[in-house]
């Protein structure tokens, strides 16, 4: 879907605003859940920051993610990765997202919350839960679209069903 | 991307049902090891219960009085804690009037103990120091009074320190922790763990679907490197034509494997590594700009038997802590760390390269799924047999190439002779 260019994003109608973060969530879980790994960075600002940390780590304020991205360049690495270079059983991991909190602009930035949970299917396996958290996201609108400049996924379960290869 | 292995024969001749180890000796890895349940449960009686020193903690994550961390010897919850007077204890995470695990997190500070069923209250050494109602209740009920609480403390294990790390074990009659290590082991651990201050910077934690034993072993056979790991070997990282050294101690249960960054290119010595790809660059490079630390050696990993990975692998160093659940499945909980003298900069390459490391790691997810493969193909004919025969049939103490199997043959020598098989 070709959505229009929003060019003054801090004119929009609370309820616009809503429907525009919802329509970049579904859009960008919809682009992982069907395995277009290589749109995925097309999310991100160039300077952005993704990590994915266990919860443990980030309530203590320990400086480690299990994944750490700090620029556009290392999320074309994970892609890399997933196609060229990592050894790994065939799965399908599908993400939902549920209670988006809009939690306010800071100068050209909104801040936004929001639940995920991440299913696993393994060959011969029941679909299981993979992963739990919550995003904690930084969005801004560059050329009209939002783009996330930052994302950190905090997950509840410590332990991670052996691998974390997908992004979440 | 490769996916799950095809074709290959690779089918092992049947050996026996019983726990019979095989005729040709350590060449041949009996596939019921990784199985068995009865094999697993003398495991934790003669390795993790028995004469070893076990890691527990890093000083670091307890560095007040009454700091503890949660964490487990095999089967077993343990409490690492530290004590008034700076002592480290270790206490079986069991009440000892029920059995209740009275300790349900990870880290935290206490005063004291205190099981919430029946609050029985216990010092951080352990000792018993109350138990309510112990007269009774106007009058009645109440403890025999010969009850004894010095006879009911918790259990406390033996507890080794050095330069700020934490190993325990159950056994009184373990050795001295420097003699359990040996000279070589003991110098390589020694060359991380130089007396500097330690910084945890954060946890890992994955639940592997495979034997407790296989990431010992995959630690110690450094040939999977240079085929598995795509992204170590392509990258120049780790591979079998760079320099290479290892160490096993004396009695075949530790062992360090020591390399020298090369460089990325295809020469007669790698052609047959066909998962290196010439052309591999990484879009952001700053995640491997790493600066020379030690003045040896640009990786060491060691395995310190039983239960710890000691991973220096540029600037990230990690304590992989093998945590088996039962014979079909291992947690592997990482805690990385540096040292309170690093900078800024040193933290942040830390952090960066972590990413190659821990559950979505660009190197470790690999193995992480192939023990998966190993378990399920292993346990579908607990009867055959594995072949390790690389670079022969024996080991030698100091080897100077990676392309061998010995260190796991030594392991499983020094196995053998504490399980009686």
């Amino acid at each position: 879907m070709n959505v229009a260019e929003i060019s003054n994003p801090r004119e929009l109608s609370s309820l616009e605003l809503r429907g525009v973060i919802d329509t970049l969530y579904a859009d960008y879980q919809g682009c992982l859940n069907e395995e277009r790994f290589e749109d995925w960075p097309g999310f991100f600002t160039e300077d952005c920051l993704y990590k994915i940390v266990p919860r443990e780590n980030f309530e203590r304020g320990l400086p480690l993610a299990t994944w750490l991205c700090e620029s556009r360049g290392y999320l074309l690495d994970r892609v890399t990765a997933i196609r060229k270079t990592a050894v790994y059983a065939p799965r399908a991991i599908r993400r939902l997202y549920s209670g988006i909190r809009l939690l306010g602009w800071k100068s050209n930035t909104i801040e936004v919350r929001a639940d995920y949970a991440a299913f696993e299917t393994l060959l011969d396996e029941m679909t299981r839960v993979f992963n739990v958290g919550v995003y904690h996201d930084r969005i801004v609108f560059a050329d009209g679209r939002p783009k996330f400049k930052e994302k950190i996924c905090v997950f509840d379960s410590v332990l991670v069903p052996n691998s974390l290869i997908f992004p979440l | 991307m490769a996916s799950v292995i095809s074709g290959g024969a690779a089918r092992g001749k049947l050996v026996s049902n019983e726990r019979i180890w095989p005729a040709a000796g350590e060449t041949r890895l009996p596939y019921w090891v990784y199985s068995d349940p009865g094999l697993y449960a003398l495991e934790q009686a003669r390795i993790f219960c028995g004469p070893t020193w076990n890691y527990v903690a890093l000083e670091a994550e307890i560095p007040k009085p009454g700091d503890f961390k949660r964490t487990f010897i095999g089967d077993k919850s343990v409490v690492v804690v530290r004590d008034g007077a700076g002592g480290i204890n270790v206490l079986e995470n069991r009440c000892a009037h029920r059995g209740a695990q009275f300790c349900q997190r990870h880290l935290g500070n206490a005063q004291e103990f205190i099981c919430p069923y029946h609050q029985w209250t216990y010092r951080l050494d352990g000792t018993l120091q109350a138990v309510p109602f112990r007269r009774g209740v106007k009058g009645q009920g109440g403890m025999p009074k010969d009850f004894a609480l010095d006879q009911h403390g918790l259990r406390a294990l033996k507890v080794a320190r050095r330069n700020g790390v934490v190993f325990a074990s159950f056994a009184d009659a373990v050795e001295p922790f420097e003699d359990y290590l040996g000279k070589e082991i003991l110098a390589l651990f020694d060359r991380v763990f130089d007396g500097r201050g330690l910084t945890v910077l954060g946890y890992s934690r994955q639940l592997t679907p495979a034997n407790w034993k296989l990431v010992i072993e995959n630690i110690k056979d450094p040939y999977h490197a240079s085929l598995l790991h795509v992204f170590l070997l392509s990258f120049g990282l780790n591979r079998a034509d760079q320099p290479n050294r290892l160490v096993i101690d004396p009695s075949g249960r530790h062992a360090a494997g020591m390399t020298w960054r090369g460089e990325q290119k295809r020469t007669a010595d790698n052609v047959e590594m066909r998962s290196l790809i010439e052309d591999l660059k990484l879009a952001d490079p700053s995640m491997l700009e790493p600066v020379k630390e030690y003045a040896q050696y640009t990786i060491v990993l060691m395995t310190i038997w039983p239960n710890l990975v000691m991973q220096q692998q540029s600037n990230t160093l990690a304590m992989r802590q093998v945590i088996p659940k039962g014979p079909n499945a291992f947690e592997l909980a990482w805690t990385f760390f540096g040292y309170e003298t690093d900078d800024e900069a040193m933290t942040r390459r830390r952090l960066r390269q972590a990413n190659l490391m821990g559950p979505a790691g660009f190197v470790s997810i690999d193995d992480g799924e192939v023990m998966g493969f190993v378990q399920q193909g292993a346990s579908q004919a607990p009867g055959a047999a594995g072949v390790l025969e690389m670079d022969g049939s024996g080991w030698s103490e100091e080897t100077p190439h990676a392309v061998t199997e010995g260190e796991i043959r030594a392991m499983y020598r020094h196995y053998r002779k504490v399980m009686g098989l």
